[in-house]
């Protein structure tokens, strides 16, 4: 009995070990995305409430949780509830798999990879029902405008994995990042060898996230807010959770799949800089997390027709031949693989 | 009761309420909602059977973008329900004629098995047993002109969806972007020198030169012309 008890307490405190930080990390992010978004418009940010306006992604969060929330008249009651939670839970059920460091992983699964995949493809159900249970024209021309886009980059960012398979031999995300290990330290990693799906993988990441310059299904200054134009209070705090555990979520991939994860930038040589740790995945995964921020404040939005054409027509034709060259890679031996 | 067998009812009992979902609930919605749910639990009692591979790839290929397109289908047709149920009893007979002929063909198939299966039939796998490679090592070696030719079929199916599809409309204001990015400063802009314009009563002979300068207009005016206009003259002026 104790043994059993023990089998649901201990990877429940686990979760726990990561969600609980994830969400803090969230307001963070929300409080530090408008502060870096400021400085960038030559403004203050946030500064009034706490030191340096640091509690100020706390005070939204309470404002957020005590505001009535509104269920427009002919919305589909119960759909429109399912919604916000169809979009949070993919986006924390994907962080299972990430490996932190050497054996810190919650789930350290063979098939992790396309496990990430099914989560990070489930996410747009959450915005889909949402804009089709509001019953409000601009929250479904949000949703119809998100899900053609997420279904369009979520293949270029498969294709863009294949590639990162091919090379690793394996789809366990932690063998992925020892595939990446190596003596010459960051010149090991599969950013090099697989530079176009790099890039591939982190603007299709952007987009999939629905994320400025791809935020067409937000568009403030179309669609006012696009699929949660009619939620409010909780309900609209829970869609912010999702969008920004998703982002840090791409980061982490980025930083997994392409910057050799907890790998030390440096050769082993070089003593504690030399050395691998969760530390190293936390600073790559700020970097990319801090290029959100950069992009937003820095490109306009794209326009829809080029969305499309940026996938279907640029990323899946580059994917698709660098599919090729990845293979013929591994198979002459033109990259070493592993330590 | 093991956990598993526990997982295995639950999963089952999901799988097929959603499924008698799919086809009795009246919202179109709903019931591919139901159709989703229906294959997510069919995919959790693969992973049961430790198929991990193929319940991911359910999850991946069908709730992932199947459904979602479907979904997307859905959502904007404009239904009628009251109408669509109009001939619900007069097809009925039709219907339950081809479903109980499904029926029993499956029956016939798979009434021998049921009594069989037992779990000692399923093999019992070492812990680092890789689905995934086993069924890569099959799919390429032993069944790699079926896997290809399966291939070839969908490729044909796709290429007949797009050329279906894929129609010249007249008057349709689409914008090519390559001939955006290609175009240059001269096509879209053209400068034009023009005289200064002289006051027209000058009480004093010469006004100061900084005044001069902001009352008349620049001598350069900018005359916009449309961009096929201007890319044609640009083309017959190089040919």
């Amino acid at each position: 009995m104790h043994a059993d008890l023990m089998l649901v307490v201990w990877p429940l405190a686990k979760i726990l070990a990561i969600v609980l930080p994830l969400v803090v990390t969230v307001a963070m992010y929300s409080y530090w995305e408008r502060k870096v978004i400021g400085w960038m418009h030559v403004r203050m940010g946030p500064n009034k409430i706490g030191p340096w306006g640091l509690l100020q992604a706390f005070a939204d969060v309470f404002k957020l949780l005590f505001k009535e929330i509104v269920v427009p008249t002919n919305a589909d009651k119960p759909l429109f509830f399912l919604a916000p939670l169809l979009a949070v839970v993919p986006a924390f059920a994907a962080w299972a798999v990430i490996p932190f460091d050497q054996g810190v992983v919650l789930a350290n699964l063979n098939i992790g990879l396309l496990y990430l995949l099914a989560m990070t493809s489930m996410g747009v159900y959450g915005i889909i029902l949402a804009g089709w249970a509001s019953n409000s024209r601009y929250a479904l021309l949000g949703a119809m405008r998100s899900a053609a886009q997420v279904v369009s980059y979520e293949i270029a960012m498969g294709m863009a994995l294949v590639c990162v398979l091919v090379l690793a031999g394996t789809l366990n995300l932690t063998d992925i990042v020892n595939a990446q290990a190596g003596s010459k330290g960051l010149l090991d990693w599969f950013w090099l060898p697989l530079l176009p799906m790099f890039v591939v993988y982190f603007v299709s990441g952007v987009a999939e996230t629905n994320r400025a310059p791809f935020d067409v299904a937000e568009g403030e200054s179309e669609i006012v807010a696009g699929f949660h134009v009619e939620y409010s209070g909780a309900a609209f705090a829970v869609f912010f959770l999702a969008e920004y555990a998703n982002m840090i979520l791409i980061s982490f991939l980025a930083s997994v799949m392409f910057l050799g994860g907890w790998l030390s930038p440096f050769p082993a040589s070089w003593g504690v800089l030399g050395a691998g740790g969760w530390w190293w995945l936390f600073v790559k995964a700020f970097l990319f997390a801090f290029m959100y921020l950069w992009f937003r404040a820095t490109f306009p939005r794209y326009r829809y027709d080029q969305i499309m054409r940026l996938g279907w027509k640029v990323f899946i034709p580059i994917t698709i031949v660098w599919v090729l060259v990845a293979g013929c890679m591994k198979y002459f031996g033109w990259v070493t693989v592993g330590a | 009761m093991t956990f598993q067998l526990l997982c295995f009812y639950v999963f089952a009992t999901a799988a097929t309420l959603a499924a008698l979902g799919v086809i009795t609930l009246r919202n179109p919605v709903h019931a591919v909602l139901c159709l989703v749910l229906t294959f997510f639990s069919t995919a959790a009692i693969w992973l049961l059977a430790e198929a991990e591979f193929l319940a991911v790839a359910l999850v991946v290929v069908y709730v992932g973008a199947v459904m979602v397109l479907f979904l997307f289908v859905v959502m904007m047709l404009d239904i009628n329900v009251d109408r669509m149920r109009a001939g619900f009893w007069k097809n009925l007979p039709v219907a339950a004629v081809v479903g109980t002929l499904i029926v029993l063909e499956l029956a016939a198939v798979l009434w021998h098995q049921f009594g069989t299966v037992s779990a000692s039939y399923a093999p019992s796998l070492p812990p680092d047993y890789s689905n995934t490679k086993a069924l890569g090592r099959l799919i390429y070696t032993e069944y790699v002109y079926a896997f290809e030719i399966a291939a070839v079929i969908l490729l044909v199916a796709m290429v007949a969806a797009i050329a279906l599809t894929l129609r010249r409309r007249p008057g349709v204001k689409s914008q090519n972007p390559s001939e955006q990015v290609r175009v240059r400063r001269e096509d879209r802009v053209r400068l034009v020198r023009m005289p200064a314009v002289k006051p027209a009563a000058p009480t004093a002979p010469q006004a100061e030169p900084n005044s001069e300068s902001q009352k008349s207009p620049s001598p350069w005016r900018l005359t916009w012309c449309s961009a096929r206009s201007c890319s044609r003259s640009a083309s017959s002026a190089s040919s």
